[in-house]
C-alpha cells in the first residue's frame, strides 16, 4: 500500500540559479528597479518591502537598538534638534511607523513652547508598523493623527504642512524621485523637508569595518532575535543602493527644493538632508 | 557564494561563528526556540555530516535514501491512510504521536546554512526523521523523553547539536527526572546506541505498515520493559 505519494521522488536540492547580485549596475529597463542587491519589477517591490516590514514590526524598535547599540536614537534626537519645532509647527512624519521621530515632536514642542497639542501626523503604508506605533502612543499618553498611506502618492492636499520627515524610510521607496514632488506639494511655501537616511561611510578603514558589520553581524542579530535573516540582509543591501550624498542632494533640488544641505553623522553611517520650498 | 538549494543562505566563517555562539546561548536559555535549536545543529556540524553521509553511502538502503531524497511532510505522508493502520504498526502509532502533542509533519524547519546540498539534506533527513526516533525507543515528548532521544542521535549521528542537548537538557532536568534519566534510561540507551542499526539507514517511509516491535527487532532495539 503507496502511503507515500510519488511526490516523495522529488530532489528537493537541485541546485538553483545564481542570486542576480549586480551590485552597482544600472538597468536600463525601467520596469525593473533593485530590491537590495536583487533585480525586481517596480509592481513587485511595494509588495517585498510591504513582506520586510510585516516581520520586523513586531521587534522593530528593540532590533534598531540593538544593531545601533541605542545610537539611533540620538540620530533622532539630532533630527528633532536640527528641525527646532515651534507651537506653529504642522509636521508631517512620512514612513513614521512606530513613531519615534513624532513623539520626540511632541515631547520637544511640549516642553520648549508649553503648547499642550502639537499639530503631527504620522503615515505609513504598513498598517502593520502604524499599529505598533498606536500602541506606543497610548502607554504614553500622546495624541497624534494616523494615516495609512504611500510616501509616492499622499493623500493630503497641497500646502498642509510647514515641515516633513523621512526617517530611515525613504531608501524603501520604488520612486524616491516621486517621493519627493510629492514631500514638496504637501509642503507650503517655507516649509522645510528634512531626511534622516543611512549613507555612505568616507573613511576606507572604517568603511571595512561597517561594511563587515553590516553584512556578517547585523544579520546573525536579526536571525537570533527575530528568526529572520534575509530581513536584516536586505537591510544592509537596501544601504549600498541608495543614492550618494550629492546624488540626493541634486535630487532634491530637482524636486524644487532649495538652500539644500547635508549633514553627516557618526562619519557618514547617516546623514540628515534638509531642503526648503522657498 | 550562490545559493545552491532552496532557503539556501551562503554565510560566511565570521557570520558562522556568531551564529553557532548565539544560537547556542539562546537555545540553551530557552530549549523551546526550536528555531534556535536548528540554526545552531546546522552551524555546528561540522564534520559530523559528512561522518553521517559516510554511514549511508556504506548500506544500500542508505544509498538509495541519499539518492531518492525523500521528505517527510504533509504532502508525501497520508495521514488518512496511516490512520487506517493496525494499532501496533509504526504509521499508526506516528499518526497518534502527532495527534496526541498537536504536531504535523510539517513541524520541521528547513535547513539554511549548510553549504553542501547533500549534506543539507542529510541534516533535513535526520530532522524529519526524529519523531520516528521517538517511537523506536519508546520515549515521550517531554524535557526527559527529548534528552533520552538526543543521547540516543549524539551517539549515532556525532552532531554537536545532539551532545549539548543531551549533556546540557540532562543539567536542566529536576533532580528527580535527572536521576531517573541517568539510572534507568541512559543504562540501556547508550549500549542501544553504540550496537543498534544506524537510523539514517531505515527508510521509514515503507516501513509505516510494519509492526513496531518487528522493526525494533530488527534494528535491535530492545526496549527495557520488553
Amino acid at each position: 500500500m503507496r502511503f507515500v505519494s510519488r511526490l516523495k521522488a522529488f530532489r528537493c536540492f537541485e541546485p538553483i540559479t545564481r542570486l542576480n547580485r549586480n551590485v552597482g549596475t544600472q538597468n536600463a529597463n525601467p520596469e525593473i528597479t533593485h530590491f537590495g542587491f536583487k533585480n525586481v519589477t517596480v509592481k513587485e517591490k511595494p509588495k517585498k518591502v510591504n513582506e520586510v516590514f510585516d516581520r520586523v514590526a513586531g521587534n522593530y524598535d528593540l532590533m534598531n537598538d540593538v544593531m545601533s547599540a541605542g545610537i539611533h536614537r540620538l540620530w533622532k534626537d539630532r533630527l528633532i534638534t536640527v528641525l527646532n519645532p515651534c507651537d506653529k509647527t504642522k509636521l508631517l512624519d512620512c514612513a513614521g511607523g512606530t513613531g519615534d521621530i513624532s513623539f520626540r515632536f511632541i515631547k520637544r514642542v511640549k516642553l520648549q513652547h508649553d503648547c499642550p497639542e502639537p499639530n503631527v501626523t504620522v503615515c505609513d503604508i504598513n498598517p502593520n508598523m502604524l499599529e505598533v506605533g498606536k500602541r506606543r502612543a497610548e502607554t504614553q499618553n500622546l495624541h497624534l493623527k494616523w494615516v495609512c498611506c504611500s510616501a509616492d502618492d499622499l493623500c493630503f492636499p497641497g500646502a498642509s504642512f510647514n515641515a516633513y520627515t523621512i526617517a530611515f524610510g525613504i531608501r524603501n521607496c520604488t520612486h524616491i524621485d516621486k517621493v519627493l514632488k510629492e514631500a514638496y506639494r504637501v509642503l507650503e511655501p517655507g516649509g522645510r523637508f528634512l531626511c534622516l537616511e543611512f549613507s555612505e561611510v568616507e573613511n576606507p578603514y572604517l568603511r571595512n569595518l561597517y561594511n563587515t558589520y553590516s553584512f556578517q553581524v547585523i544579520p546573525v542579530m536579526g536571525e537570533v532575535i527575530s528568526g529572520d535573516w534575509k530581513s536584516y540582509q536586505y537591510l544592509a543591501e537596501s544601504i549600498r543602493k541608495f543614492p550618494s550624498r550629492s546624488q540626493f542632494s541634486q535630487m532634491m533640488r530637482d524636486a524644487g527644493f532649495q538652500n539644500v544641505s547635508c549633514e553627516s553623522l557618526t562619519f557618514g553611517v547617516c546623514s540628515i538632508h534638509s531642503g526648503f520650498k522657498l | 557564494m550562490a545559493a545552491l538549494y532552496p532557503n539556501h543562505i551562503p554565510i560566511t566563517k565570521l557570520s558562522r561563528i556568531l551564529l553557532a555562539g548565539s544560537s547556542a546561548v539562546a537555545a540553551l536559555r530557552n530549549p523551546y526556540r526550536d528555531d534556535m535549536v536548528a540554526v545552531c545543529s546546522e552551524t555546528t556540524a561540522c564534520n559530523a555530516l559528512e561522518h553521517m553521509r559516510g554511514r549511508m553511502l556504506d548500506d544500500e538502503t542508505g544509498r538509495r535514501i541519499l539518492n531518492e531524497q525523500p521528505r517527510v511532510n504533509s504532502s508525501t505522508v497520508d495521514l488518512k491512510l496511516l490512520r487506517a493502520l493496525p494499532e501496533s504498526t509504526l504509521g499508526r502509532q506516528y499518526v497518534n504521536m502527532l495527534n496526541k502533542y498537536n504536531i504535523t509533519p510539517d513541524s520541521r524547519r528547513d535547513v539554511k546554512f549548510v553549504d553542501d546540498p547533500e549534506l543539507a539534506f542529510v541534516l533535513q533527513r535526520y530532522r524529519e526523521t526524529h519523531d520516528f526516533n521517538h517511537l523506536l525507543l519508546g520515549q515521550r515528548t517531554n524535557l526527559r523523553g527529548e534528552v533520552a532521544v538526543k543521547w540516543f542521535e549524539a551517539i549515532q549521528t556525532f552532531l554537536p547539536m545532539c551532545w549539548m542537548a543531551a549533556v546540557g537538557g540532562t543539567t536542566r532536568l529536576s533532580r528527580k527526572r535527572r536521576l531517573r534519566l541517568l539510572q534507568q534510561d541512559l543504562p540501556w540507551i547508550i549500549p542501544t546506541a553504540k550496537s543498534c542499526q544506524f537510523f539514517m539507514n531505515i527508510y521509514f517511509e515503507e516501513r509505516l505498515d510494519q509492526d513496531i516491535d518487528d522493526l525494533r527487532d530488527e534494528m535491535k532495539i530492545y526496549l527495557p520493559h520488553s
